[in-house]
């Protein structure tokens, strides 16, 4: 794993400039210019910033619609019948899913928020994200409810426990559980398709290396940078779910 | 008076296809506080959705069940009120592996404010005691055997002080050696008086402990008596023939 990740880190950075002989010297200079001059690194560190604020709210928006929208939906094949909920639920997670992110994004900003002018667009794209999101987490949950055996319903509704008591107390604890390592792909997955922001004007990560760009007419370094910020992320997250997994895992045989 | 009362009660279930399964068809019963039943019967007689149409966990087609008094079959009635009191042991335990022995017997009261987690607590304790688990409060379920997950289950089904028990296979999913254990806690179940309906292939324990037995062929009750006259002194040929089947080993 790491060597794959060495390498190609190894791949970028020639691609960058840093293994021509001719262009080593010329590297600092470079660096100096794209990332310390005028502080420029705090184009980078603000736009960090912004894509973990997105990142962050959109998560929480994706877990709160994907469990509402997931419980709708086993709850109808439970027996609670309420079919204006599932139908909805269905249209929500069918048209959500079958949409570029990108193009709802756009829709969001420019036509439903489009008289909002004085509306912070990073709120815009936590909306659109986290909305987004919760399609995806609405199926995982779901998976994860079904995955449960039924015997745990009958048995918590044996003792007298309510339909939605042993949703909570008994089903949803396990099916959490069970979903963890899809759960955390999906907000790995989030923090990547956040860099779309930029499309609605917002200063993220993405477009904090673009920025950059501009104002040094460097085509690589800013780039190769955004994206080493973004790996680095990414594996400790993958890192952090393991090891949460583990302890989830604990009292299991 | 009788605790339960069974009436008519009539099982359909419609398959895919739409064709139709009458897996109970009139089952007329009843059974007084303290009494203990077994039910036996072929697999497929219907004996287990019998059962579990006592507690709803299946709905009746038609019939009627009371339950101290009360139709629990109509639209009015809270059945989870009526599973408080009339609480069912399964062939396959269903503990909850999520939480700790003691939870799982502490849930179903905290969670209805029947008791606080201090008096659910020490009941617990007593229960596990009682099925000689004391040890094993702070356990895993998966940490347990067959035998003393059943147990357990038993326990937890006292946690909520039922007036009935409903023991659907208890012992059929069990490793022979392990059958005992469980079986000396109903033992010592029925003896302190419980209520007992009992689903069950373990002729040997029903003949020692029930009051009566019922034989359950295609969905009703085709014999029934005292131990001693279903097992001794069979009178129907279908009785005669599932004995002969079941005993011969």
């Amino acid at each position: 794993m790491l060597w794959i990740v060495g390498a190609f880190l190894v791949f970028l950075l020639w691609r960058s400039g840093f293994f021509t002989a001719e262009a080593w010297s010329d590297f600092n200079r470079r660096f100096y210019q794209n990332f310390v001059k005028d502080d420029r690194y705090m184009m980078l560190v603000d736009g960090l910033k912004s894509t973990l604020f997105m990142t962050a709210g959109a998560t929480v928006i994706g877990v709160i619609v994907g469990l509402i929208l997931s419980v709708i939906r086993v709850a109808y094949k439970g027996g609670v019948h309420i079919p204006v909920l599932n139908k909805f639920a269905e249209t929500y997670i069918t048209v959500l899913r079958g949409t570029p992110a990108m193009v709802q994004l756009l829709i969001w900003n420019f036509t439903i928020f489009a008289s909002a002018r004085d509306l912070n667009t990073q709120y815009i794209a936590i909306l659109a994200f986290g909305l987004n999101s919760g399609a995806y987490v609405a199926e995982i949950f779901r998976g994860g409810i079904e995955s449960i055996d039924a015997g745990q319903m009958e048995a918590a509704r044996s003792l007298g426990l309510t339909y939605g008591s042993s949703m909570r107390h008994v089903i949803l604890p396990q099916a959490l559980r069970n979903v963890v390592p899809m759960l955390f792909n999906e907000f790995i997955a989030l923090l990547k398709e956040t860099s779309i922001a930029g499309y609605i004007g917002i200063d993220d990560l993405t477009r904090a290396g673009q920025n950059i760009q501009a104002l040094t007419l460097e085509h690589s370094q800013p780039l190769v940078m955004v994206a080493i910020i973004y790996l680095i992320m990414v594996m400790v997250l993958s890192k952090l779910v393991k090891k949460l997994e583990q302890w989830l895992s604990r009292g299991r045989r | 008076m009788a605790v339960i009362e069974v009436k008519d009660l009539r099982k359909t279930f419609v398959r895919p296809d739409g064709t139709e399964l009458h897996v109970l068809n009139g089952i007329n019963t009843k059974i007084v506080k303290g009494e203990k039943i077994a039910v036996i019967g072929p697999s497929g007689s219907g004996k287990s959705t019998f059962l579990r149409c006592l507690n709803r966990m299946e709905e009746p087609t038609s019939g009627t069940i009371t339950f101290n008094g009360e139709d629990i079959t109509s639209p009015s009635c809270n059945i989870n009120l009526v599973r408080r009191k009339m609480c069912m042991v399964f062939q396959h335990f269903h503990l909850f592996p999520h939480l700790t022995v003691r939870k799982n017997l502490t849930l179903a009261p905290v969670d209805q404010k029947l008791m606080t987690q201090e008096e659910a607590d020490v009941k617990a304790h007593e229960l596990l005691a009682r099925v000689g688990l004391a040890d094993k409060i702070d356990e895993w379920p998966d940490r347990l055997s067959g035998g003393q997950k059943q147990r357990v289950a038993i326990a937890r089904a006292m946690a909520m002080s039922p007036d009935v028990l409903l023991f659907d296979e208890p012992t059929s999913a069990l490793d022979p050696e392990m059958i005992g254990e469980v079986l000396d806690v109903m033992q010592e179940l029925a003896d302190a008086g419980m209520t007992m309906y009992l689903v069950t292939h373990e002729m040997g324990f029903a003949y020692k402990i029930a009051h009566r037995v019922l034989f359950i062929d295609k969905g009703i009750i085709s014999e029934e008596g005292t131990p001693d006259e279903v097992f001794n002194h069979p009178k129907q040929p279908r009785t005669i023939e599932f004995l002969s089947k079941v005993l011969r080993r």
